[in-house]
């Protein structure tokens, strides 16, 4: 287990040098100079000049990576261009945004999609299958923005239940946000717990054909008891990496659904700080998910090894 | 049931007879920092100008320079010394009172070698600020300037606190009848009303700015109520949905937004003038306005606000003929026409209209390419490298028909007569004849044909009807809230 720790853990290490190093050389060739687009029509040049010098961009690429990476490892990941205030702060106001929104999405997606796709799975062809199977077809194949809108147009403009856009602040209160984020959960949550149920129907159904659920059959077991104590955990392997995948997925990928509702996410922080060209911040933003993808794949791994002891066994 | 009739009518119309509202204030482009001496971005005047932050002079709905922090001023007969009279009693946010020395500390500031103020130019030309009193500041210029005062107007040139001037990035401090209170990156700022403001007290409780990206976002958040107000509502083809509804109220106006045809004039066959009034007879304004802007803009026909008191309507020097744009292409050497790149910054107003000037000059035989573009490539390539054939661009500064006297500015228009207008009216310090000078320069690029002239743009505000005081035109950019309150609640 020790030895399988830390070689996953060495390979999560070379994973972040390696994309450092990427990230820092995609972000130099894009052209476009932060100072001239700060600067607008009309900025005098020697306004530019001071502001270059006031950002650090006065010195070479090499100097500018190694000051990079040592300040992200003592957690100090500079100052962005256009906002004035350090990444670090930025990232952390998005991330509480993101954070509970993607969770918030998650849950509801399994909250469906877990029993629709076993119930669909142990009443193969019936009604119940067919109709979850046909609306999980139709979650797949709607736009998760042009539903946000559908829902925006219904609760919030007609029901003026909710309301449309933005964001209170934590400070607001719990429940508040919880209510500013519902919507835009709902919407992202959709096609997810699509897919997923998709996946928890088609793993029941290959985990019941196996030969250890028939022999648990041929010892007596009923069909649900043979699910429930042996089936479901071998099931459950291909919904938690995709459950993976969804979380890296919703956390930098909501960038449409947080436009449609107006939230101040992660994605739109790195949407727009490409567009004005605050690279400080655009090159800390997807380290720090290239390090979350990262992380949560090692720790999907390590449920994995919770759920099936081979594979804690076969990496020993 | 009468009685329950009646007390839901009260309820419901209550709050808004009794109390001052805090008002949802929607714009489209979240300010990168609240420092108005700082970068260029518009975005930041939309919030502080006025609201956080008051200069020496205030510009108003108008483009009139009207008395702020200063209540009146005299100008020297050489024109080159001006003596402010400051208000007295006035404190900052953080408490410390307004003098004479804030005014020096700012200006200094500004021209300092280490300032990053995108419009230093304004601070070029001062020779000696000096305090006479605390109330009392006489500044001196190198020579007669008559666009000084409007330009101290400007939100570059604001008055502020040298204790707190560092920070106003994230924690803005001024003299403003509001006062700053939190800015939740992304979303929005929450101001307040500054209770110790020197000036008349203002009818609102306080101001959220809301920040709407998406165009549909600022719809819904409308109808839903999340919002009271669009001061310059992002998409023109929708205003019909609001002008429909009794609940809102819509309002048309204008902008110091000059959108032209930008055309490189150093390139052939654009240094060739026969070529670029061939596309100015070749472009129909009207048909880019109803196209591309629903309607909503003003034809133009040189570099000037047509709401400027200054302003000659030369729409009519090269009206649309087709015949005769070809012809001049033909003794322009250019029978067949040419091939030319348009390249197109983000703003809708552009890549909308661009798909319109295509077709129209596709139609004399000038076969355009389009290249759409983020802000930042355009202004590498168009506006530093020069690296275009022609571009549509709004220039929203107020009166800056004198970029075109800079021949090292992206039209490279260099002509030494019109150099010499713009000098004049620079030193000119008679009204009659600054007026004259004014209406000359805009003739003399409009015979030029410097750029294409399209059309003013708009301003498009939205905001629910009874709310009173909203700006209809940005003469600069301003949502000056200090007259605006909600009809039946102004005490």
């Amino acid at each position: 287990m020790i030895s399988f720790l830390l070689k996953k853990i060495t390979s999560l290490i070379i994973t972040l040098l390696v994309s450092t190093g990427v990230i820092f050389i995609l972000i130099e060739v894009v052209p476009g100079d932060p100072v001239a687009f700060m600067m607008g029509l009309s900025g005098s040049t020697d306004a530019a000049d001071a502001l270059r010098l006031e950002l650090g961009l006065n010195v070479g690429p090499w100097d500018r990576y190694f000051d990079w990476v040592s300040g992200m490892v003592n957690g100090n990941f500079g100052i962005s261009y256009t906002y004035r205030v350090p990444v670090v702060e930025l990232i952390r106001e998005r991330a509480l945004v993101s954070v509970p929104l993607t969770i918030y999405a998650l849950l509801l997606s399994t909250v469906i999609a877990i029993p629709a796709g076993l119930i669909s799975a142990t009443r193969r062809g019936s009604l119940v299958d067919t109709s979850f199977m046909g609306f999980a077809q139709l979650g797949v194949a709607i736009p998760n923005f042009w539903f946000a809108i559908l829902l925006v147009l219904f609760f919030s403009t007609t029901l003026k239940l909710f309301s449309a856009s933005g964001f209170p602040g934590w400070d607001a209160g719990f429940f508040i946000c919880l209510k500013a984020l519902t919507l835009p959960a709902i919407s992202l949550a959709l096609p997810q717990a699509a897919i997923l149920s998709r996946v928890m129907r088609s793993s029941v159904l290959d985990v019941m054909n196996e030969d250890y659920i028939r022999t648990a059959r041929a010892k007596g077991l009923s069909k649900k008891q043979a699910l429930f104590r042996h089936g479901l955990r071998n099931a459950m392997i291909p919904v938690l990496t995709i459950l993976g995948l969804q979380f890296s997925f919703l956390l930098a990928g909501g960038i449409i659904i947080e436009s449609v509702f107006s939230l101040p996410g992660l994605g739109r922080l790195v949407f727009q700080s490409i567009i004005q060209r605050d690279l400080i911040v655009v090159k800390s933003i997807v380290t720090l998910l290239v390090f979350s993808v990262v992380t949560i794949t090692f720790i999907v791994d390590l449920l994995y090894a919770a759920v099936d002891p081979r594979l804690r066994e076969g990496n020993s | 049931m009468k009685i329950i009739n009646l007390v839901i009518i009260l309820l419901s119309s209550w709050p808004c007879i009794a109390w001052p509202v805090t008002l949802n204030v929607g714009l489209q482009l979240e300010p990168p920092n609240l420092d108005p001496t700082s970068g260029a971005a518009a975005a930041i005047d939309d919030v502080v100008y006025g609201n956080i932050f008051e200069g020496l002079v205030r510009i108003n709905e108008d483009g009139d320079v009207q008395p702020g922090l200063s209540l009146s001023w005299d100008i020297g007969d050489d024109g080159k010394s001006y003596i402010f009279y400051l208000a007295k009693g006035v404190l900052f946010h953080n408490g410390d009172p307004f003098t004479a020395t804030d005014v020096k500390f700012s200006f200094s500031r500004a021209r300092s070698d280490s300032s990053t103020n995108a419009k230093k130019y304004i601070f070029k030309p001062i020779v000696d600020i000096n305090v006479i009193d605390p109330h009392t500041v006489m500044i001196t210029l190198d020579q007669a300037r008559p666009d000084f005062l409007f330009n101290i107007g400007l939100g570059d040139a604001v008055i502020v606190n040298k204790d707190s001037a560092d920070r106003n990035s994230f924690n803005p401090v001024g003299t403003g009848p509001f006062k700053f209170i939190k800015w939740v990156r992304g979303d929005r700022v929450e101001l307040e009303r500054y209770k110790k403001y020197w000036g008349p007290s203002v009818f609102l409780e306080g101001a959220h700015f809301k920040f709407i990206t998406d165009p549909l976002s600022a719809y819904t958040a409308m109808k839903a109520g999340d919002i009271d107000a669009f001061p310059n509502y992002p998409v023109p083809e929708n205003l019909f949905l609001f002008e429909n509804d009794p609940a809102y109220e819509v309002v048309i106006g204008l902008t110091a937004g000059e959108t032209i045809l930008a055309t490189n004039n150093r390139n052939p066959p654009f240094d060739n003038v026969l070529v670029r009034k061939a596309i100015a007879y070749a472009i129909d304004r009207s048909e880019l306005i109803d196209g591309a802007m629903f309607g909503n803009a003003v034809p133009i026909g040189s570099h000037f606000a047509p709401n400027h008191p200054d302003y000659i309507d030369l729409t009519g020097l090269f009206p649309h003929n087709l015949d005769q744009a070809r012809q001049l292409l033909l003794s322009a050497g250019y029978p067949n026409g040419f091939s030319a790149s348009l390249k197109l910054p983000p703003p809708i107003y552009a890549r909308r209209t661009g798909e319109l000037i295509a077709s129209q000059l596709g139609r004399v035989g000038i076969n355009i390419k389009i290249e759409n573009m983020e802000w930042s490539q355009w202004i590498d390539q168009v506006l530093i490298n020069k690296n275009y054939d022609l571009s549509i661009v709004s220039h929203v500064e107020p009166m800056d028909i004198n970029i075109y006297a800079n021949h090292n500015y992206y039209f490279g228009y260099d002509n030494d007569e019109f150099k010499q207008i713009i000098l004049d009216i620079e030193t000119n310090t008679d009204a009659l004849n600054s007026s004259r000078l004014y209406k000359l320069a805009q003739k003399k690029i409009a015979e030029d044909a410097v750029n294409g002239y399209l059309f003013q743009l708009g301003k498009y505000g939205v905001w629910k009807t009874g709310l009173k005081g909203m700006w209809s035109n940005y003469p600069i950019r301003s949502n000056d809230l200090r007259g605006v309150y909600l009809e039946g609640d102004k005490q």
